[in-house]
């Protein structure tokens, strides 16, 4: 979610390196994240590759935000 | 949660949004290489304009010889500072084990090539019509504005190149006559100087 806060999509090749995880792994979180609706999915061709884009919703960046807001009231909380 | 736990997810989401937008594998020592070949490039420049013969100062401009072989002198400056950049580049990728080629660079690379092109093609068409009064601040004006178009993508120094270059570029405008000395501080001085920043700050 951290990635596809900032970016408006990005693809599923580009998050396996950058995320170093395997396919599978990956597969498998990206498969909650949009049972969720936190993302959205779009795959398309290019050429004769298949291109799967993901997208954050905004349903999606409205959880993160929370996400990050409890993190930070965790820390208020501990000073 | 644990506190420090959550400073460490904290830490890690703010490196997964920095590495999935900006491009960190930019070397510079690249920056650096290229200001020593602008060095050399404008001291043979130099030569060159200063041995003509005659008394007359702007004579050599009329000469195609010299300004094909002054046009071919920034050519090569640039084929070579921009093979050396890629090269760096992506030794520096491997090094820090990122992609050179992904969606930052490629944006990196379509938010830059608007301005750099436009300039290029400024500079081809004022060549063509022999007005060569504003060819070193047209190189300096778009190529400031490419790289503060690039820094978006990438480290926040080479904005502050861009800027400089920018405003190099307009002292071109106005005192055209010093137009070599301005193009050498700006693609030599400059270049030395923030691919130095750049080495030491993120190279090493």
């Amino acid at each position: 979610m951290s990635v596809l806060a900032v970016n408006d999509s990005y693809d599923f090749n580009s998050l396996k390196e950058l995320l170093q995880l395997t396919d599978g792994n990956l597969a498998s979180h990206l498969k909650a994240l949009e049972k969720e609706s936190y993302i959205s999915v779009t795959k398309s061709f290019i050429g004769r590759k298949p291109n799967t884009q993901y997208a954050a919703t905004d349903l999606g960046k409205a959880a993160f935000m929370r996400h990050l807001q409890s993190l930070e009231n965790l820390i208020k909380q501990h000073k | 949660m644990e506190e420090k736990d959550v400073y460490a997810e904290l830490s890690s989401i703010r490196n997964l949004m920095e590495r999935s937008t900006k491009f960190i594998s930019l070397s510079g020592l690249s920056g650096v290489l290229a200001g020593v070949y602008a060095l050399i490039g404008a001291a043979l420049a130099y030569l060159l304009i200063h041995n003509y013969p005659g008394s007359e100062p702007y004579a050599f401009l009329q000469d195609t010889a010299v300004v094909w072989k002054l046009c071919m002198i920034a050519t090569i400056v640039l084929i070579l500072s921009v093979l050396t950049a890629c090269w760096l580049t992506m030794r520096n990728a491997r090094h820090k084990q990122a992609q050179v080629w992904n969606p930052v660079s490629k944006r990196l690379l379509t938010a830059m090539s608007i301005p750099l092109f436009t300039g290029g093609f400024v500079i081809l068409i004022m060549l063509a019509k022999q007005e060569y009064t504003w060819i070193a601040a047209a190189c300096l004006i778009f190529y400031g504005l490419s790289l503060a178009a690039a820094s978006v993508y990438t480290y926040n120094e080479v904005k502050w190149l861009g800027v400089c270059e920018v405003l190099l570029g307009l002292i071109a405008l106005i005192v055209p006559e010093q137009g070599l000395l301005l193009w050498t501080l700006g693609f030599s001085l400059l270049h030395l100087l923030y691919g130095g920043i750049m080495y030491y700050k993120y190279d090493r």
